[in-house]
């Protein structure tokens, strides 16, 4: 992707916490990244490593309470949407953000067709009629490969298998030719064959259609296909960043190699065991003082438990935030 | 959709005739005699006389027969007849008749049943129109002070009973204010503006009575549906869609709450024409309800037992109404 391009999407120190009963819950801590125009940025990580609220801290989707965006600036085209009135944010969301979500059996509403579903965000946002609307939804479902897209405008999300309504969650999202698309998890929950159609989809509407995607996984395989550049997240915080072949060549951060070995490999000697990265992830009951990886890292030594390290540049576009330098096997010096 | 009502009247046809002939031997069994409310002067010979004459000395099965025919034949024929002036009805085909007025059971009921509509039914809109709001905002301002204190409203108007805030009522606004009347009066003509306003007057605390009660009962449910639905992942999606929190509240959330809410507000509709027995009581609405509880009393086995039976009708139609509003208000369910 064009290097030196002002990035659409800029966000800096975002903050995300969760109120409980228990204390609070840092889900978010700091976290920086950038999405260039037309880019597909993979956003990795285990299960609670923030990737998910990261991304609906940025457009507000978060109930609040108990989540409260502490700090931060998401720059979106020239304005912030974290100071940003609802009413104006809303006005972004759906037209020029778009979201897909994880589990297309339960994001749509069961007592609609999905023609008024996709019809909803044309007719608020971009103010058509009725009728503009229909055809533009049609378009739409056309689009995204639902085979007689006119007659099944009509049919209720019951009517169509998994894939097919994720699909029409991804039309939906497209609706109003969104300058980025948020997919959080949208092949999670969709057997394989239909994760291969909904890949190959997104591929093809992204030359399409050029615009930036946020795609959050936890799949590698997947991002290995189909990203740009790669974030990986742990902790609540971006411990690694890296354009996608770097990132799968030379990976620097202790965490992003332990996620690689975990992959499971089908040509070679099968291993005994599956590969797992021992230990828990770290319950972010505090903002963190120090590294949060440490606890389950083979390379942890004193330092990791005294600061929290941060990002250094490792590479060109690349970015790791450990104290151990892996190239060298020894500390790095900062 | 067709069929499966069709199929559910068939099936609803066995199950009535069980329930009048349960009804019938829970009301003639019981040790009520309806010459006990006679003056005691009367000697017994006469009594028995008396007994012999309602057919009571004729076996429970052939009692239960007759009467069925009387419902199910006599009482159609002479309700055509005196709808449209005709005479299908024979001179031997005798009607239902209360043992205690000799008059028909039909006649007390039409006589009877528009005070407990206006009363009762004017109760059961209110309650409802007040519990959907109420509901709605408990649940989208859930823990809020309106939740709280509507949550203590609710509790407070399901718990206490109606012959409690009934007197209650009639203490503070017949006895200290004297803005109300204490006794509801059936002979009263709505004519004119002042009339209009009498009957208001003499309708309002009997209906707030009852629709304390009903809108407590609805508001929760409602407010259980709506809290289900809200954090259900299609309304993440509606907002993500930049829709206004109106939409998302009034119309995907909403549209799905009131699913079990409707059903649960059909169920509650039999309830309305079966009077509100206690209510009735303290204001001296001479309706439905009332009706009953004094054919109960003076042992009118045939005034019960029909009352009862149309209740129990009204219930098993209502039933139907309501799944079949499921079916309409869920795309998902078929019924075929």
């Amino acid at each position: 992707m064009p290097d030196g391009a002002s990035p659409i999407l800029e966000v800096q120190g975002l903050q995300t916490v969760f109120r409980t009963r228990g204390g609070d819950i840092h889900a978010v801590n700091s976290v920086d990244f950038h999405l260039q125009p037309g880019e597909l940025l993979g956003v990795v990580g285990e299960s609670g490593s923030g990737k998910s609220v990261t991304m609906m801290s940025l457009i507000g989707l978060l109930p609040s309470p108990p989540a409260e965006v502490r700090a931060g600036t998401v720059r979106f085209g020239g304005d912030d949407l974290l100071r940003m009135p609802a009413r104006q944010l809303r006005d972004i969301r759906g037209a020029r953000i778009g979201f897909v979500f994880q589990d297309p059996m339960t994001s749509l509403n069961p007592v609609f067709p999905v023609g008024f579903q996709i019809m909803e965000p044309l007719r608020k946002h971009m103010g058509l009629d009725r009728a503009a609307a229909r055809r533009r939804a049609q378009e739409l479902l056309e689009l995204v490969g639902i085979p007689d897209a006119a007659r099944r405008l009509g049919d209720f999300p019951h009517q169509f298998s998994g894939g097919m309504r994720q699909r029409v969650m991804i039309a939906m999202a497209l609706a109003c030719d969104p300058e980025v698309l948020i997919a959080d998890e949208p092949t999670t929950a969709l057997d394989v064959t239909i994760q291969a159609q909904i890949l190959v989809l997104m591929k093809d509407l992204r030359e399409r259609l050029g615009m930036a995607v946020i795609w959050i996984t936890h799949d590698l395989g997947v991002i290995a296909g189909i990203a740009d550049r790669v974030m990986v997240m742990y902790g609540g915080q971006v411990v690694e960043q890296a354009p996608v072949k770097a990132l799968f060549a030379r990976p620097q951060h202790p965490y992003t190699r332990a996620l690689l070995q975990t992959v499971p490999h089908v040509t070679g000697a099968r291993a005994d065991r599956l590969k797992v990265i021992e230990g828990q992830p770290p319950v972010l009951s505090g903002p963190p003082r120090a590294c949060p990886f440490r606890a389950r890292c083979p390379h942890a030594f004193e330092t990791c438990a005294r600061a929290n390290p941060a990002r250094v540049a490792v590479g060109p576009d690349h970015d790791a935030a450990c104290f151990w330098d892996v190239d060298r096997g020894a500390p790095r010096h900062v | 959709m067709f069929t499966y009502t069709i199929r559910r009247l068939l099936i609803a046809i066995p199950t009535l005739l069980v329930i009048s002939l349960i009804i019938f031997l829970v009301v003639t069994l019981a040790p009520s005699d309806p010459t006990a409310n006679l003056p005691l002067s009367i000697p017994s010979e006469v009594r028995a006389q008396m007994r012999e004459a309602l057919g009571l000395n004729e076996p429970i099965l052939v009692r239960y027969l007759l009467w069925l025919r009387q419902f199910f034949l006599y009482e159609p024929l002479h309700m055509l007849d005196q709808a449209f002036g005709l005479s299908l009805a024979g001179e031997d085909m005798q009607r239902i008749l209360s043992w205690q007025t000799r008059s028909p059971v039909a006649d007390l009921i039409v006589q009877r049943l528009p005070q407990t509509l206006w009363v009762v039914g004017t109760s059961y809109v209110v309650g409802v129109l007040i519990a959907l709001p109420i509901g709605i905002v408990s649940a989208y301002r859930q823990y809020s002070w309106f939740d709280q204190i509507g949550t203590f409203v609710s509790m407070v108007g399901f718990s206490v009973p109606t012959f409690f805030t009934g007197v209650l009522l009639i203490v503070i606004f017949s006895v200290h204010l004297g803005w109300f009347p204490s006794i509801y009066d059936t002979t009263l003509r709505v004519t004119d503006l002042s009339t209009f306003w009498l009957q208001i007057k003499q309708m309002i605390m009997p209906v707030a009575v009852l629709a304390l009660y009903n809108a407590a009962q609805i508001s929760r449910f409602m407010r259980a549906s709506m809290l289900d639905n809200l954090n259900q992942d299609y309304v993440r999606t509606a907002r993500a869609k930049g829709m206004t929190e109106r939409v998302v509240v009034l119309l995907h959330v909403l549209r799905n709450s009131m699913i079990p809410v409707v059903t649960v507000i059909a169920l509650g509709v039999p309830t309305v024409f079966g009077g509100a027995i206690i209510t009735e009581q303290v204001f001296k609405v001479n309706g439905i309800g009332q009706l009953l509880i004094i054919a109960i009393q003076g042992g009118d086995v045939p005034t019960v037992q029909t009352l009862t039976f149309i209740f129990a009708v009204l219930i098993v139609l209502f039933n139907l109404i309501a799944d079949v509003l499921y079916g309409l208000l869920d795309p998902r369910i078929r019924y075929d």
